[in-house]
């Protein structure tokens, strides 16, 4: 009985907060003069403060670009590390206005949970990495293997799902974070590792003799990841999600962060002219600024930009764009037009 | 008739005492005694120095291929390939020499830096007239101490200023002025030591607002105005406590400085601010990680359990109904939930019954409900101590007709307390290390968080023990430092003859 006032005082709550902060994410941002990201409490390139406290990483970029577009500048974001357990209420309780935390789209998330995702920026997937002297080419070649699990995560389920599949048995060992299950496979506690193939990267890179370990072919789920705002407020999603687009945009066009001023002065384009803001009024119908795409632009650059400078080929991550690509160049990215 | 010729023989000088038997003697008959004595200690022996010698050989190399310097794990693991040849293992301590910044004040403005450590030096000056009380040289040692650390570590903290940006900080003159006046304060205290007055414990008092203003800056209006609010408490007190009693003095102050304090108390503090402009930079909640946020956690949650504690103690020991039941509700209900729900309760929970906008300060939450936790604990450990006492003590104390606060005050909490030192002293412990679950909440612990982001950079991914071990020997240091603390109080206080 008690049990079920609580729950109902809760839920009550929720939506009174909720109903509160719907439609005001925009004002409230703007009023505030700061953008409050939730982010991840550090993931090798996509979010980590570094040795000054200063936010770096792909996913930190995202919300960088989209405090440029509300608030013009590029630096007025606050950070709020989120837990996997935080993250969620995190958003929904407005502590945070949006989500950017590797976090993966899935149907119980955008129902259940009351929270919308509103792009994928990065589409990831579950991989596998083994010694090379194991002599295996393939995922399927694992029967009875040791495997290396974060628990509590969808990769578990999808791990099960997979060995299942193949009509394969395999011996899940358990760990609590990355840095232990690079640590339990090192020491040869297991014979693979499993996780998002972003994090494998990362965690091969920093192998003491990385060419003895190779990432298996197979990608057995999908995880795309993306940033996350509050169910109700559309116009807030739409800002994230059209803020997102324009940097996708802005690769498909050749626009970066350096030459985006020339672009603007010269460019002929119709739709580039309307990204920019140098004619039509297409970010003022979200509530923006008319250059506020511009500035998102000149805040870290294209998708593409940020994609090098944080975890691509060149960087110590060195991550191929891979399903990341543009739809121009065969891979899933694709923004609908600016029109 | 003596028989001269026939004496019987009379040694006259002492034989030197020869030396004992090589077996009997020296370090032959400790190890015969104490290591060999039967067969059976002898395997135990053997079996011992055999598994201290697998240990150390296994890791000795380890600690000896440390490296100090180097820019990232796989510099350093360079550097032991090139020292100690292809294959060697060996700590790479370097992260610990580029980070131990972090580790400690979080990402804390590093221009501010000396701010906390001026606190945490005055810490143990406002902990002495409570830790040492009465004892004159411990206390001019330790306010001697505190001085000496006050001097060096505020200066070489205030000198890490980095050139390369301007970075936050104050007016350059403030440190030096907060250095002056700090040093003032104790050189005060060590007179007044000297003097064998009792004044010293305002400073604690006034310790816990001067802390807080100098961790998170902002006006000083704030902590003033919050002092204030005991000032009238202790004056409604003052005033009425001939009159009406304690119970009703203090009842009745309370309800003045709640009025104060929740609606008097900003708009006056927001003018006054406006009025005379005095403070210090302020820093964010955010900022605060590594074992400044654990010590903060820490020791204010000690600070107020105690009180709190004792207090929910004598509830449950009380003969009034709400009071009692009240009491045993609550001590049941935190020590029946785990510490981490309480933590998630703070972060997540209480946002949702707040009015929407309102920012309750994280850490500030995560102090009250750690507080809670810990003095529903000591309420049971306190109660120990109380169910200790024979019932003769409680008779006494009435007898000689004292009331019931002086009765708990005079005969029964001094002996109480002297008997749950021990275990009074494990709850701290235990507290103070679980102030690295906050980790769990987003915040920066030193243990988890913290070690978290130093290994999200690609320079240090994959580094996996030595954050560990140096997190964990501050964290001994500090244990072992309370737990001597409680075994010197418990010869100090000890009364009895056994």
């Amino acid at each position: 009985m008690k049990k079920t006032y609580l729950l109902g005082a809760i839920a009550a709550a929720t939506m009174v907060a909720g109903a509160a902060s719907a439609q005001a994410t925009l004002e409230a941002v703007k009023a505030r003069g700061e953008l409050i990201c939730g982010s991840n409490t550090g993931l090798t390139g996509f979010g980590a403060p570094d040795a000054n406290g200063t936010w770096a990483g792909f996913d930190v970029d995202l919300c960088r670009a989209i405090a440029a577009a509300i608030l013009g500048d590029a630096t007025k974001v606050k950070f709020v590390p989120t837990t996997g357990e935080t993250r969620f209420t995190a958003l929904q309780s407005g502590e945070v206005d949006v989500l950017i935390r590797n976090s993966t789209w899935t149907a119980t998330r955008d129902s259940e949970l009351a929270l919308d995702f509103v792009a994928v920026n990065y589409y990831d997937g579950q991989g596998f990495m083994v010694k090379k002297d194991l002599g295996v080419s393939s995922a399927k070649e694992l029967d009875g293997a040791t495997v290396c699990i974060q628990t509590g995560t969808t990769t578990e389920l999808n791990l099960a799902d997979f060995f299942k599949q193949n009509n394969i048995s395999y011996q899940p060992v358990t760990i609590a974070d990355d840095a232990e299950g690079q640590r339990q496979y090192l020491a040869g506690a297991c014979d693979a590792y499993t996780t998002d193939a972003s994090g494998l990267a990362a965690s091969r890179a920093t192998l003491p003799d990385a060419e003895n370990h190779i990432i298996l072919p197979e990608i057995i789920s999908k995880e795309p990841l993306g940033p996350v705002v509050r169910h109700g407020d559309n116009n807030w999603g739409d800002i994230v999600r059209w803020t997102y687009y324009s940097l996708l945009v802005a690769e498909e066009k050749g626009i970066t962060k350096a030459n985006v001023e020339e672009v603007a002065a010269s460019t002929t384009d119709e739709e580039v002219k309307r990204l920019l803001g140098t004619s039509g009024d297409m970010a003022v119908k979200f509530g923006l600024d008319a250059d506020a795409f511009k500035r998102a632009i000149l805040a870290g650059g294209n998708y593409g930009e940020i994609f090098a400078a944080n975890i691509g080929e060149g960087t110590s991550i060195n991550l191929a764009r891979g399903l990341n690509a543009l739809w121009t160049q065969g891979g899933l990215q694709y923004a609908p037009p600016f029109r | 008739m003596t028989d001269a010729t026939h004496k019987p023989f009379v040694r006259t000088q002492m034989l030197q005492p020869s030396a004992p038997p090589l077996r009997e003697a020296g370090v032959v008959r400790w190890l015969r005694e104490n290591l060999f004595s039967s067969w059976f200690n002898t395997i135990l022996t053997l079996a011992g120095v055999a598994v201290i010698w697998l240990l150390v050989s296994s890791a000795l190399p380890w600690w000896l291929n440390g490296v100090w310097t180097a820019g990232s794990l796989s510099e350093c693991r360079e550097i032991i390939a090139a020292s100690a040849g292809e294959g060697a293992s060996g700590a790479c301590w370097a992260v610990v020499n580029e980070r131990w910044n972090q580790f400690i004040f979080g990402f804390y403005p590093v221009g501010l830096w000396w701010r906390p450590t001026l606190a945490f030096a005055l810490l143990f000056a406002a902990m002495g007239p409570v830790l040492f009380a009465g004892q004159k040289r411990a206390m001019l040692i330790l306010l001697g101490s505190v001085a000496a650390l006050v001097l060096v570590l505020v200066t070489l903290a205030a000198s890490a200023v980095p050139n390369e940006v301007a970075k936050v900080t104050d007016a350059p003159f403030v440190w030096k002025l907060a250095l002056a006046l700090a040093l003032l304060t104790l050189g005060a205290m060590i007179v007044l030591t000297v003097m064998g007055s009792g004044k010293l414990l305002w400073f604690t008092g006034l310790y816990p607002a001067l802390c807080f203003w100098l961790l998170w800056g902002g006006p000083i209006w704030v902590p003033v105005g919050a002092l204030f609010g005991f000032v009238l408490l202790a004056g409604v007190y003052a005033a009425l406590v001939k009159r009406a009693g304690p119970g009703l003095a203090a009842g009745l102050g309370l309800i003045v400085a709640l009025v104060w304090w929740l609606f008097l108390d900003v708009p006056v503090t927001v003018a006054l601010n406006e009025a005379i402009p005095f403070g210090l930079t302020a820093v964010q909640s955010d900022q605060f990680g590594g074992f400044l946020l654990a010590i903060t956690i820490g020791v204010t949650a000690i600070t107020f359990s105690l009180p709190i504690g004792i207090l929910l103690a004598l509830g449950r020991q009380s003969d009034m109904l709400i009071v009692k039941t009240l009491c045993v509700g609550f001590i049941e209900f935190i020590r029946g939930v785990p510490l981490i729900t309480l933590l998630f309760t703070a972060s997540l929970l209480l946002q949702y019954f707040l009015p929407p906008g309102t920012n309750f300060d994280i850490i500030l939450r995560v102090i009250i409900l750690v507080t809670l936790f810990a003095a529903a604990y000591l309420a049971e450990v306190i109660r120990g101590g109380l169910a200790a006492l024979p019932r003769g003590q409680y008779e006494a104390a009435d007898a000689l007709g004292l009331d019931y606060w002086q009765a708990q005050r005079f005969i029964i909490l001094p002996q109480a307390l002297k008997v749950s030192i021990p275990a009074i002293v494990s709850t701290f412990i235990g507290l103070f290390k679980d102030t690295t679950l906050v980790a769990f909440v987003g915040l920066m612990d030193p243990l988890k968080g913290v070690t978290q982001i130093v290994r999200a950079d690609i320079n240090w991914k994959g580094i996996y023990w030595e954050p560990y071990i140096f997190v964990g020997a501050i964290f001994f240091v500090i244990c072992f430092g309370m737990s001597r603390y409680s075994m010197y109080l418990e010869r100090k206080l000890k009364t009895d003859h056994r």
